[in-house]
């Protein structure tokens, strides 16, 4: 028997059952197995794909070596965010300090590899050892004429999100470095897409389409120049709304640039994107391509949409995922494909965001702030999901439990964003659920035996 | 320039960088996460920020591919200033709910190492405070990760566990087994060993189920299987305890407490790789049991042999880099060795200042300028010795796929972590058996290389 700890009782909710609000936006209860990473996790996540900085991790090895080259952010030049570097602090600098070690990492990999800027990121112990970060990255810039920035990403300050905070200050000073190169009239700012897969390539080829200049991406197969410059685009269109919609609002306050919150995943919500920018802009001829390319992706995929909803209909849907935006997303891409969704939840979502979620939601769907395994496992069970939608921490939950599985995190090497990736995500989960193993699974055949129990039950009554 | 001339004299021969660019080592919470994994009901709990656990378990779960939970007493910015002894009590109460654990594993980070908490202090606090109840072991080892690298944290937390549990009393006449960080098949293997020469034993760890379980059928909150606490309190009255592991011979091992705090003999091997290393291991047993080598292995042996003859001239020569944990490297090199190949790089990130010497003495064929010998190493620092060296093959964890793939010769997929295969559990590394398979893939692996890159391809070599 699973028991929820009643510290976190508040942070479960089921809809059609509760009328409150769910409690969220807290930290993680000590002990309690959170699938949260930490402020630094947040920040390396979203400076990361920056392809031609250098990201030096200021601490003991584990915080790099955890994250060399994991999340699958491609780049279509130089390849620098996949090396992992950092000043690997030893028990003699814990105790004097790092500075020293700091300058002399800085200096040698800028004269190493040439990189156009770098990002230095504080973690745990850097601030209680007494280093001052911003001095040394201050001297190392003038030395080597290039930007050379602190994150503030001390694990223990805050929750992921405070990392995407510290991201986005850092990106920011990056931002207005650039006022001379000649731009676009119809100019946009990606924010909030990582590249993952080549994600990003896909949605600047749809604003290509539509007539819209893309003048950078933050950060998916980001460059220091274009984000020198987009400062001057028209627009910031925002995804993972939860780690850049600081940025965008500081963007907007600074430079007067007005941002809109998108997503692209699933057919409903990639049309939106794409409509929402094509109406801030007004133009006639960018309406109609966005209206043609919309018809046309759609009548391609639509077809095989249907043929995989023909074997999904009926299925259940758990989904576990960092910003819950994203959430938002499935549950309409996974209707497409006739399955509901019955435990959704997410890292760092916030009242509004699962406000929103409640009224999406069928009734009897459990929604979960800040989960843990034997949480997820509690609801999916209960539920009894057939699909959990979630990262690689999540999967062996899943598959333990006989239960088909959906990786939509950053380190997934397929591409889900937009129309073709819409396509992608219909044949992970078909090929997950369909699958002919899980009848070895003792944890599936007992769930179904179950089922088939209830179905003669009721057809009894 | 000065400072990074200077900080690079301070550092061993092998170090061309102050920065450590694409780490060849792992943090000491991880390891010591490992072995408490390894004790049956035990859960892990990392001492220190939330993304540290988070972390080590997306790192652990991407190569066993199984549930690891690994709880936090998740600092904040005032556990950092006042010290994090409330939240490690939290996080004591919470598991203790949730897990209803036999043990729980505490592990320190740099955080908490850093700001001086005193987690001795604190247990003996939370004892009194819940004397009333009945509450799980306490285990508690020091690993900040700013010194040593996981297999530093794999050996304390294994010290620990003794230290904690142990109890001395009369000689029962069994055998400890310390087999260090090898794979779960392999811990079968060892196990299957022992049993076949019918002497009670107890190994420790033993994650051979808890990380390479079966498929369930209701959901575990811990994974079944672990050495018992019961066994690893009858550890101190043990006829002998064999650790495995060249280099622990010096150190303050689990071993060596045995021997000081009771009486129990320690014999230091090193990883039964190869046909010397797993003689020396069944040669110990034979001894402790008084039983003769059971006709089983001696046949596995003799195939070994006839095998080694079979492929000798397809390796006899070829150079190969070797990298990873310092014994493990040790007992991979002095394998090559035995069957003509030449261990030119050997390489790991551990800075002990034993690991040459270790590695040297263990070789008869090789000449000592034939083989270079990195502590302290990183993947960046080998690819540029590896220009020099011009290796035949590359042998290792996934994290050498970089070195492969610029050098263009094959890899050999052996030790921890495999995350871009599946399966990197069940690679079988020791005794006989394990060499058999080691030898075979690496003679094939070069058979390939040749094949691949002749222009004829014959199918019959």
């Amino acid at each position: 028997m699973i028991e929820i700890l009643d510290e976190r009782k508040k942070q479960v909710l089921e809809t059609g059952k509760e009328s409150g609000g769910i409690a969220c936006e807290k930290a993680s209860l000590a002990g309690s197995v959170s699938q949260r990473a930490c402020v630094f996790c947040g920040s390396r996540v979203v400076l990361y794909p920056i392809a031609d900085a250098l990201h030096l991790i200021h601490g003991p090895v584990g915080c790099a070596v955890y994250t060399w080259d994991i999340r699958g952010a491609l780049s279509s030049g130089p390849e620098l965010h996949r090396l992992s570097f950092t000043t690997d602090l030893r028990e003699e600098e814990v105790i004097y300090g790092g500075e020293k070690k700091l300058y002399a990492s800085l200096t040698e990999l800028i004269e190493t590899y040439r990189p156009k800027a770098a990002f230095v990121y504080a973690t745990c112990i850097v601030g209680l050892i007494g280093d001052d970060v911003q001095a040394v990255c201050s001297r190392v810039a003038k030395e080597q004429s290039i930007p050379v920035i602190p994150v503030h990403s001390e694990g223990f300050k805050g929750t992921k999100k405070d990392g995407y905070k510290a991201a986005c200050e850092a990106l920011f000073r990056l931002i207005g470095k650039d006022d001379a190169s000649p731009l676009p009239e119809l100019g946009i700012n990606i924010l909030g897409d990582f590249n993952l897969a080549g994600e990003t390539w896909i949605i600047k080829e749809y604003y290509r389409q539509m007539g819209i200049d893309v003048v950078s991406c933050m950060t998916g197969d980001g460059r220091v120049a274009q984000i020198g410059r987009s400062h001057r685009a028209a627009l910031n269109v925002v995804q993972c709304s939860g780690s850049m919609t600081y940025l965008a609002k500081t963007m907007e306050d600074t430079y007067a640039i007005p941002f809109k919150r998108v997503s692209y995943f699933g057919i409903e919500d990639t049309a939106d994107a794409l409509y929402t920018v094509a109406r801030h802009f007004n133009d006639p001829d960018v309406l109609r391509r966005t209206e043609e390319l919309v018809r046309d992706e759609v009548n391609r995929i639509y077809p095989a949409v249907e043929r995989f909803r023909q074997d999904l209909e009926g299925k259940r849907a758990a989904i576990y995922v960092g910003g819950s935006f994203k959430a938002f997303s499935l549950v309409k891409a996974l209707r497409h494909l006739g399955i509901r969704t019955v435990v959704v939840g997410s890292q760092t979502g916030n009242r509004e965001d699962y406000d929103y979620l409640k009224e999406i939601c069928d009734e009897g769907t459990i929604i979960v702030d800040d989960a843990n395994p034997l949480e997820l496992s509690k609801f999916m069970i209960e539920k009894q999901a057939d699909l959990l939608i979630g990262g690689v921490k999540e999967r062996p939950i899943a598959y333990k439990m006989g239960v088909a599985f959906c990786d939509h995190n950053h380190e997934r090497k397929v591409a889900l964003a937009g129309f073709a990736g819409m396509l992608n995500f219909c044949r992970e989960v078909h090929a997950s659920i369909m699958s002919p193993v899980w009848r070895f699974s003792p944890a599936y055949h007992k769930r179904k035996k179950e089922a088939d129990h209830e179905r003669g039950e009721s057809i009894a009554v | 320039m000065n400072v990074v001339k200077a900080l690079r004299c301070d550092q061993s021969e092998s170090r061309s960088s102050v920065s450590t660019q694409n780490a060849c080592k792992l943090c000491a919470p991880l390891g010591a996460s490992i072995v408490f994994r390894g004790i049956e009901n035990c859960v892990p709990l990392i001492h220190g920020s939330q993304g540290c656990s988070t972390y080590i378990r997306r790192y652990v779960i991407s190569h066993f591919r199984e549930p690891i939970d690994i709880a936090s007493s998740n600092f904040s910015e005032s556990s950092a200033i006042f010290g994090g002894g409330d939240n490690l009590k939290t996080a004591l109460d919470n598991l203790t709910r949730q897990y209803a654990p036999a043990a729980i594993g505490i592990a320190t980070t740099c955080l908490s190492e850093t700001i001086g908490d005193d987690v001795r202090l604190y247990i003996e606090q939370y004892r009194k405070e819940r004397k009333t109840r009945s509450i799980p072991s306490i285990i508690h080892a020091s690993t900040p990760s700013y010194s040593g690298t996981h297999m530093e944290g794999f050996h304390a937390a294994l010290r620990a566990t003794i230290e904690a549990l142990a109890e001395g009393g009369a000689c029962e006449g069994t055998i400890n087994l310390l087999p260090g960080f090898v794979s779960a098949e392999d811990l079968r293997h060892l196990k299957e060993v022992l049993s076949g020469f019918g002497i009670g034993f107890t190994m420790l760890p033993d994650y051979s189920e808890t990380l390479d379980g079966e498929s369930w059928a209701d959901y575990q909150k811990l994974s079944a299987g672990g050495t018992p606490i019961q066994s690893i309190r009858r550890m101190g009255r043990a006829l002998a305890t064999i650790q495995l592991g060249r280099g622990l011979g010096t150190v303050r091992t689990a071993a060596a407490y045995l021997e000081e705090a009771c009486g129990v003999r320690a014999v230091t091997l090193g990883l039964p790789i190869g046909i010397r290393g797993t003689d020396a291991f069944f040669d110990a047993i034979t001894q402790m049991s008084g039983i003769g080598l059971p006709a089983k292995y001696a046949k596995e042996r003799g195939r070994l042999v006839d095998a080694y003859i079979d492929g000798h001239k397809y390796v006899f020569g070829k150079r190969a880099v070797i990298y990873g944990e310092a014994d493990f490297v040790a007992a991979m090199a002095a394998f090559l060795d035995e069957i003509g190949m030449v261990p030119a790089l050997c390489a790991t990130g551990a800075a002990t200042g034993r690991v040459r010497e270790t590695i040297l003495s263990n070789l008869e064929h090789s000449r000592p300028e034939n083989v270079q010998v990195f502590e302290d190493a990183d993947f960046v620092g080998m690819l540029e010795a590896c220009r020099a060296i011009q290796p035949d093959i590359v042998i290792g964890n996934s994290k050498g796929y970089f070195l492969s793939r610029k050098l263009g010769v094959p890899l050999v997929r052996v030790g921890f972590p495999i995350h871009d295969r599946i399966g990197g559990q069940r690679i079988l590394h020791t005794c006989y058996r394990g060499t058999q398979q080691l030898f075979d893939r690496i003679v094939n692996a070069l058979m390939e290389a040749g094949q691949e890159g002749s222009e004829v391809g014959y199918s019959y070599i």
